[in-house]
Parts: C-alpha cells; structure tokens; sequence
C-alpha cells in the first residue's frame, strides 16, 4: 500500500527530525497514527488478528528506529499490538461462549478460556484504569501472569459484557477491526485525559504548608500541582531551573501566575535547598520495566539530593510513560546528545574549539537525559494511582503482552 | 538583468495576502567553482559524502524541517547523477515536500540559474535560495517573517540573506573555513544591507561574516552594490543556531567535525539514520553503524564515524576520521584526521593523515598520504610510495587550460549515470595503465593516476584550501598581517567609497591598472550595447537592462554608467553623418530626447550628474572636439531636458573654481549659462521671500 508507505515516511521523518518532541505528544500521535493504520488495513477473512499486527508490527519498527530515544513511540506500538491481541481474543472467547462450545475454541494461547470465559481482558484493563484505583493486593497475588502475559480478569466489568457477547459469529472479522479501532481510540483518550487523572490525586500527596521541589518543566507536575492550589492547599514550591534548556523558568512563570509561591533556583543549588523541602516532584521522560526513570537530565542530582535528606522523591508518569524493556548501558543507549548550541553559543569559545589547528581540545557535550535508578525512587503516580517502583514490572504486564517484546526485536534483527 | 522577473513575482505577490502560497526553495545543485577538483570532475559536489551522507541530504532535509514544500533542485554539472541519486533516495517520493529537479547544462552563475528557474513560471511568491551545500539547523520562521513585515512596509525590501556572524579572531576564521573574507555594512536599526564585497585580504570589516548564506526572496543573487537597481537588501542574522557552507576542503573538514560535535543538530548521523543502515553513537563521539567488524587490537579515537561493513584490521589505529561503508582496513594502519570515502581499501602498514580518500581507491601496503592529499576516484597509490603534501591525485588528467574545465564537467556530465561513470572509469584506467607501463608511474610501482601540478595560487592557495591543519606559522604570519591591518583600520575609519576600497598591500598598482583596463572596457561594452539598441530598435527598458547587468558586473557606480551611456549617446551623434554645427546639435538635441530615459536612472544624484558634465568636458577636450564649439548649447539643453538640474551645473562650476586655467576652458564658455542660471535662482529666492 504505497498510501500508508508514504504516510510511514512522513511521520517516520517527523519522528527523524524531532519535529514531534515531548513523550505525551508523541504517544498521542503515534497511537493517532496507528489508528489511521489499522483503518486502511484490510483484513482477510481468516487470521484477522495476525494481518494487524504484521501491519501495525512492520509500521512500528520503522517508528522505533525514526527515533529510538522516544520511548514512547515504542511504548504505543506495543500497547496497540496488546490491543488487537485481547480484542482478538475477548472476540474468540465471547464467540465461543455464545455458541456454548467451550473446548472448540481454535486459539492454542487461549489457556484462561476456561477460567474466564466471557470476559475481554483489554476491557477488564480498561475499567480498572478508570476506576483509578490500583488492583488490591489480593488480585495481584491471583493474577500472576502467565506464559501468554495476558492478565486474566478478575471481576466483572459488567457494561462492557452485553457488547461483548452481543457479537455475532459471522461478523468477527468486520468486528476485530472495529473493537481495536474502539480500543486504540479510547487509548488516545487515556493519553489525552492522563494529566486530570494523575492531578486528581494530588490532594492525597501534597499536604498543607509543604515545601515541594521540582526541576525543569513539566506539564504533568504542572497540572498537579495547581490541582493541588484548587483543592485550596497552600503550599510553597521551589522550582530548579533546569539547565541548559532552563524550562524551569517556564514553569516558574507559569506556577506564579497561577498564584502558587514559588521559588526559582540554579541547578546547582539543589543540595543548599534540599533540607527545608519535604517532597521531591518530578515529571519523566520514561519509566523503564525496573522502575527505573529515563528523566530531564539533572534529575539524578535531585534523586542523591533527596535520598541523602530522606525527602520523599515523587515521579509523575501517565501511562503511555511506562517502557516494557529494562535500561542496559542507559546513560549511552537511552540518552541523547543534543546540539551544544544550547550551552554556548557556536563560536564563543572558538579559540579552544579550533579542531583544526589543532590546538583546540574543548568538547562540548549535552545530554538530554538522566537515568535515575529505582532505589532512588519512592512513589511513581501514574494515571492509575500510586505505586512502588518494584511494582513497575506488573503494572507494564497489565498493558503489554511479552510477545510483543521479544517479537519486536526479532523482527527487527530478521530485517 | 532579472528587473520582468522581479515585477512579474512581485505582482502574483499581492495576491499572496489572499491565498497561501507553498513556500518554495530553489537549491542549487552546483557550485559554479572548481574549488573541489579533481573530484568534481567525476561527481558533483552535492553528491560528496558528508560523514557517509551526500551533502544534498543535510540540505534537503534542513529546508524540509524549516517548513519549505517546495524545492527546484537546479542541476547543472552531472546533472543526471544527482537527479538518479534523487530517484533512488525517497526525496521524491515525500507527501507534503515536492522535490523537482531542473535541468540545464549551459549556466554558468546562479544568476543564469536563477533566470532559467524564472523562464520556467514555477516560483509563485518568495522563496528561499539555497546552495546545495548548505548545512545548517537554524528556523527559518523569524527571517521569513521579518522579511515578510519589511516587505509590506517597503516593497523595495526584496531580499533578506541570512548571515552568521563568524569569529572574532581571523586567524581562526582562516584555519576554520579557508574562505576569503566578506566585508558587509549593515544598518543596525533596519538591518539593511549597504555595502557587500567580498574581495580577499579585505579585513575592514564592521562584520565579519562566514558566509552569506542564503537569500529569501525574489532577487539575483548578490551583487556588490548599494543598492540592487533602487532595491534594497536585508540581512538576518542568526546567533545561536548553526550554519555554514562547504566550498572548499578545509570548510569541509571544518563542517564535518562540527557535525561530528553534534552543532548541527538533529542533523547528525544518528539521529538522520539516513538509508537502511542505523548508526549509533557511543562514548566520546564514536559513530559505529551495523556490521563492522573489527579486530580486538584496533583501536578506534574519539569523534570518529565508520560506516556500515567496513572491516578493521589488528593494531590499526583511527582517530577523528571519517571511515565510509565498505572499507577495507589492512593491520597496522595509522589514520588521523582523513575523510576515507566507501569501498577503499588499504593495504597494511599504510600511513594516513589528513587526507581526503574517495571512493574504489586502493593503497598498497606501506604506502603514505602526507597532510593535503587528494586522492579522486578509484586511484591507486603504489607499494610504499609517499605521496607528497597537498597533491591532488586523479585518474583524469588535469585540464590544461581553465576554459576547457566547463566542457570537461559538461562532457562526462552527458554519459554520466553513475555506473556508467564506473566503467568510463575503467576504461580510463586501463588506458592509463597501458601508458604507465611506457612512462615512469607517477604513483609508485603499481599506481594508477595523475598528480596534478599545483594550481595557479601556488602553495599559498593550498594550506589554505586544503583538509590539513595549516602550519603554525602559517598562523602566526596570518595573525600578524590581520593585526597590522586592524591597527590601519583604527587609523582611517571612515569608509572610503567602493571604488576606492582596496587592500592596503603593495599589489596596488596592479589593481588600479586593472580598474583603468575595466573603465575601458566598462565604456566599450556600453556603447556597444547602445549601438545595437539603436540600430535594432531596441527598447530602452531592456537596454536598461543590459546596461545595469554590465554594471553589475564590472562592479561600477551609477555614476559610472551615467558618464558611459551618455559618451556613447554623444559619440553616436558626432559619428551620425552630419554638415555642419548646427546640424551636429541637432543630432545632439534628437539622440538626447529619445534616449534620456535610458541616462535618466543613473541621474538621480546631483553627483551623478557632475559625472556626466565632467566627462562631457572630457570629450570635448580630448575625443570628440567638434562638440568643444556647442558646449554650452549642449550643457543648456541638457537642462531644458531635465537631464542635469541646475544644481548640478553649479557644484560644477564650484568645483572647477580652483582647478588650472587649462581646465577652465569650458566652463568660462559655459560662464554666461551659469550666470543665468545663478541670476534665475536668486530670483527664485527673492520671490519665495
């Protein structure tokens, strides 16, 4: 289909030139696009399921490799394959259910049929997230994943259900496409709304008369923080101003505005102010499977800060944020050097940095990212709720299937 | 010379405010230089590889993220490689950015370009021109808005070229670019352009500029004149953002390690991942694509690229390199600072420095590359044969003469699809080495292809061109001749006109010589082009025309080309058949009224006009005596005419007031005029009070 070729290459090259840049905008659009993907697919009247996710499969791994640092557009790819595998399978499941043949069933990876036999687990997953309570202890210690990394439902999701069975037999393959557009779109939504969800939740973490401290710019810690102001918190924030892009004046500006009492401060003051502050808030570039954050670079001085003075450090995250793969060699392979234009000016310092006379040894380098270990980490809230960082793995299991990992790395080494 | 083309765009322009015009970009795919002999020979130097990349990609895909939709690739030089280049890379093939491919094979300027682009109605509104060797990441939104509010407050504002400030010390700046310099005077409150030259050793400068970049707008490209035929050019400057131009081989070292220092970023190779092949960068600025394989001994410095398969042999050692795809590293090779281009193989023990190694070459083991070397397609260096500084090695024979270069890049241009480049290639070596196997091999036992002889610049012209870093008394000396003209620039501050404005050196006199040769010529060509406008009925708005592109090109004045135009009319009326005097003047009286509208644009200064009565006198006085009689009834129906104003013939008088008698000759002739003329104006004053 050279449509969706040329439609690849646009975005691809958008990605390429970092034209799309922050992970939230990013999500957004690579699941927009996906979406319009999905829709000028034609399926085949059989193995509908396996036809999208080739296609979604094929037009993901050029995303990924427009822009691997974006872990977001790798973080979508795999959430849109998830989709199409629980809606293929609640479409199975819901099938065979209606026909009450029970062991008819031809999906060999379907081994919770049994257990749960009408439920779609992408529906389950979804009412949970709008509930936006985390599943209690109880569930979790039930709901280990299996071989097939699909979690099995636990409860009834009750309004989705009538929908589910009201599928008829013949109609399965007009249907899937139709559910995984439905789900990637409420998915888009999920990005969408994800900063209200995670601000409603701001009110049980920052209390009266705190002292929170944050660095850089983010929308979410943004949104929070003035969700906070609403509930009519009074509280002081000190915002570092987070060098060499200092977004922390924006943010700055912007919280002032909104009549909160803030504080701007150098990088390098963090460890001066670290003492009176009680809570660290930080937003983040990604959250990898350990719990670890790929974060503004800067923010690992924060974490030592806040770990050496026992203050609380608190990561915002929404969903599309979180990353299925564990950080290897993270500073080097999930980071990326920008231009050093934005530390000082090109030519300013040209006497030292006269590569060709030789003379010049001066190297100016500008990471955009900090990688900040998990044990650094005290509480993640994502738009579900709060959660530990070595709960992290089991919050990616809910949205990934383990397929779709390791399916995308061979394809991409068979390439 | 592009006056229809400029009101024909301006035009469609207005009705730009109703309707959204695409904006356009038109790249030039050619230099018009031969600063990369003897490479361009073989391939045009958009398609030179840029840390493994055609530079026409850097270029493309800068104007792609700065919003452009539109871009005329003009081809000139091999043309066909670089529109088959294009067909294989997905440019073409994008949804909202149109790439188009112009071809000629005739131009010789990008002002011939540019007329070539407008002949073919394609540009709609403004558009950015660009050279094809453009790497930069600045936006381009601020200049085009500026220039874009400049344009509606002045519709003169045609032009705004988007500069860089370069660096403060020109000693640097010489070791960085190569380039000569530009000497620019700006406005600083409107930022317009007043005065554009570009002459080397020319250091005093307000604004040092690395380059002139890139002009948006409809316009020429630039010229060194105040003002562009009564419009105006603006100069944005950009700061922080990075830009530059490769036009020599030191600029290309230069660019290539600022890329690999990441200052033109998202334009670096991991981020581009341009074709199949990912490249990735790790600890001290190592860009490693896929597939490399290399032996556990090698080793590999900091702020090195190699390409995709390329093997590395035991204890090589590589530092701030370029290694293209597909190359074949022997053991122990030693490279430093070298741009080594794709499928080159090196045999062991080779020595590289500094050196710029194009594709298919082949180094037998042992052999060396002094700083400087050139080494053009598929060459040969012999088994341990050194190749001395700053030669320039091709399998072409070096052009005898410059005006047989053009044919020689057009010739190849016309047979030139890649591959079939590949076989004349061989064909070439072949021959070759049948001819070595009679002549001694320039290139050592087994080598194949040609030194060239230095060019005509001699050495000095290489340090400064080439890849090596220059000698470091090279610096000193430059530095100390950049001084002692500082120091003569703090003495006269005040900006001489551009006629004057030369080097202080003591090659001088040979520039006056070549002015004085130029005037003449200037004239020459004036009265001829009048001529033929006279005999073929020419209209005076092309003739114009013609005459404001050979002003523009001998570099003159108004006031030049109104003392031309107006020898030339008066010539042409005393070589008119005539009887007698009074015949004469009517000749006079008829050639003047039908063509004082071709004088009248050079006329809109007094001194213009003091120009013209000086040189009138001139021709009374020397060539063209017969006129000596009518002076003064010529002079009083040049200001019936409105040709000179009264003003004028004053400041003349003024002026002659102490000159010798000799010299007065006419203008006591001339006295009952003036006396009027003084008389008439004193009245007027009289009456105002």
């Amino acid at each position: 289909m050279p449509d969706v070729q040329s439609l690849v290459n646009d975005f691809v090259n958008q990605l390429k030139t970092r034209k799309i840049e922050g992970s939230q905008a990013t999500a957004k659009q690579t699941a927009e696009f996906l979406r319009s993907v999905i829709s000028q697919q034609r399926v085949p009247h059989t193995n509908q399921a396996a036809a999208l996710i080739n296609a979604v499969r094929d037009v993901g791994e050029q995303l990924i490799a427009a822009n691997p640092v974006e872990l977001a557009v790798g973080n979508i790819v795999r959430r849109v394959l998830h989709i199409i595998r629980e809606e293929d399978h609640s479409l199975t499941t819901a099938a065979v259910a209606g026909l009450g043949l029970t062991a008819a069933s031809d999906d060999e990876n379907d081994v919770d049929r049994d257990d749960h036999p009408v439920l779609s687990a992408a529906v389950v997953a979804a009412a949970a997230r709008s509930t936006l309570r985390p599943p209690s202890l109880q569930t979790l210690l039930e709901d280990m994943p299996d071989s097939t990394a699909i979690p099995p439902p636990s409860s009834s999701g009750g309004e989705s259900e009538g929908k589910s069975r009201s599928v008829d037999k013949g109609s399965i393959g007009r249907k899937l496409k139709h559910d995984v557009i439905e789900a990637v779109n409420e998915l888009i939504q999920d990005i969408a709304t994800c900063y209200d969800q995670i601000a409603e939740q701001a009110v049980e973490h920052i209390h009266q008369n705190e002292v929170i401290l944050t660095l850089g710019s983010s929308k979410t810690v943004l949104e929070f923080l003035c969700a906070a102001k609403e509930k009519k918190r009074s509280f002081k924030v000190i915002v570092s101003e987070g060098a060499p892009r200092y977004q922390g004046h924006l943010l700055a500006k912007e919280l002032a505005a909104r009549g909160l009492q803030t504080t701007l401060i150098t990088d390098s003051a963090i460890f001066a102010m670290i003492s009176r502050v009680n809570m660290v808030i930080v937003g983040a570039h990604a959250v990898m499977a350990n719990g670890g954050v790929i974060a503004p670079v800067g923010l690992n001085m924060v974490a030592l800060a806040a770990q050496r003075h026992a203050v609380p450090f608190v990561v915002l995250a929404g969903s599309h944020k979180l990353c299925p793969l564990y950080p290897h060699n993270p500073e080097v392979l999930l980071n990326e050097l920008r231009s050093p234009s934005e530390l000082l000016d090109f030519g300013e310092f040209s006497d030292c940095m006269d590569s060709a006379s030789g003379a010049g040894s001066l190297h100016v380098v500008n990471p955009t990212f900090d990688y900040v270990p998990p044990k650094f980490v005290s509480l993640f809230i994502t738009d579900t709720g709060g959660h530990n960082p070595s709960y992290m793995y089991k919050l990616i299991a809910d949205y990934y299937s383990a397929d779709d990992l390791v399916v995308k790395r061979r394809a991409l080494t068979g390439n | 010379m592009g006056a229809p083309k400029k009101s024909a765009v301006r035009v469609s322009e207005d009705t730009d405010e109703l309707v959204r015009v695409p904006l356009q970009a038109i790249l030039l795919a050619d230099s018009f230089t031969t600063k990369f002999r003897p490479i361009t020979l073989q391939r045009p130097k958009v398609l030179l590889p840029l840390l493994n990349v055609p530079m026409i990609n850097y270029t493309l895909m800068w104007l792609e993220s700065a919003g452009v939709e539109e871009v005329f690739v003009f081809c000139c030089a091999h043309s066909k490689q670089v529109i088959s280049y294009l067909e294989k890379t997905q440019w073409l093939s994008q949804p909202n950015f149109t790439v188009t491919t112009i071809e000629s094979h005739n131009c010789v300027s990008a002002g011939d370009a540019l007329r070539i682009i407008y002949e073919r109605n394609v540009i709609h509104g403004d558009f950015v021109l660009i050279s094809g060797d453009t790497i930069s990441n600045m936006s381009l939104t601020a200049a085009l808005r500026e220039h874009k509010e400049r344009k509606k407050k002045d519709s003169n504002a045609v032009m705004t070229m988007v500069i860089k400030r370069s660096k403060p010390n020109p000693a640097i700046r010489q070791s960085r670019l190569g380039t000569d310099e530009l000497f620019m005077a700006i406005d600083p409150d409107t930022k317009q352009l007043l005065y554009y030259e570009d002459k080397a050793d020319n250091s005093k400068a307000i604004l040092h500029l690395e380059k002139s970049l890139l002009a948006d707008n409809p316009s020429l490209s630039l010229h060194h004149d105040k003002q562009l035929m009564g419009y105006k050019i603006f100069v944005h400057e950009i700061h922080s953002d990075y830009a530059a131009r490769i036009d020599n081989f030191r600029s290309y070292d230069t660019v290539s390690k600022d890329i690999i220092h990441r200052w033109t970023y998202p334009l670096v190779p991991d981020v581009m991942n341009f074709g199949n092949t990912a490249t990735k960068l790790e600890r001290q600025g190592m860009y490693r694509a896929s597939e490399i394989s290399q032996s556990q001994s090698a080793v590999i410095g900091p702020f090195t690229s190699i390409g995709f398969g390329t093997k590395i042999g035991n204890n090589t050692k590589i530092s701030s390199s370029v290694v293209g795809e597909g190359c074949k590293i022997g053991s122990n090779v030693y490279i430093e600072g070298c741009y080594i281009w794709d499928n080159v193989t090196i045999e062991d023990g080779c020595k590289l420095r500094n050196a710029v190694v194009c594709d298919g070459v082949t180094m037998k083991s042992g052999a060396v590359l002094e700083p400087g070397v050139i080494l053009s397609f598929k060459v040969v260096v012999g088994q341990g044969f050194v190749v001395p500084c700053y030669s320039k090695v091709s399998l072409l024979q070096q052009p005898v003469e410059e005006d047989s270069d053009e044919e020689l890049e057009y010739a190849d241009s016309t047979s030139a699809i890649t591959s079939k480049v590949d076989t004349s290639d061989e064909e070439v070596a072949s021959q070759v080495l049948d001819t070595h196997l009679h002549s001694a091999s320039q290139l050592g036992v087994g080598g194949v292809g040609y030194i060239w002889s230095k060019c005509e610049g001699g050495h000095e012209e290489e340090w400064r061109h080439s890849v090596a870093p220059i000698p470091a008394d090279k610096i000193s000396e430059a530095m100390k001749i950049m001084e002692d003209e500082l120091e003569l620039t703090y003495d006269g501050s005040i900006l001489p006109p551009s006629g004057e404005l030369k080097p202080d050196c003591n090659d001088s006199e040979d520039d006056d010589n070549e002015d004085s040769r130029d005037d003449s010529y200037f004239e020459k060509e004036v009265e001829a082009t009048f001529l033929r406008a006279e005999q073929e009925n020419i209209q005076e708005g092309h003739l114009i025309l013609e005459v404001n592109s050979l002003k523009l090109s001998y570099n003159k004045v108004a006031a030049d080309c109104a003392g031309a135009v107006f020898y030339a009319l008066m010539k042409y009326a005393l070589d008119t058949p005539h009887s007698s005097a009074d015949s004469l003047m009517q000749n006079v009286k008829d050639i003047l009224r039908k063509w004082k509208n071709v004088l009248r644009p050079y006329l809109t200064d007094i001194d213009d006009q003091i120009e013209v009565i000086l040189k009138f006198e001139e021709m009374c006085s020397e060539s063209a005596k017969a006129f000596a009689p009518l002076f003064t009834s010529i002079l009083h129906f040049m200001y019936e005419e409105d040709i000179v104003e009264e003003d004028a013939i004053l400041n003349w008088d003024d002026e002659k007031k102490d000159a010798d008698d000799s010299d007065k000759v006419f203008v006591k002739q001339a006295q009952g005029l003036i006396q009027w003329l003084r008389n008439a104006s004193e009245e007027d004053d009289d009456e105002e009070e």
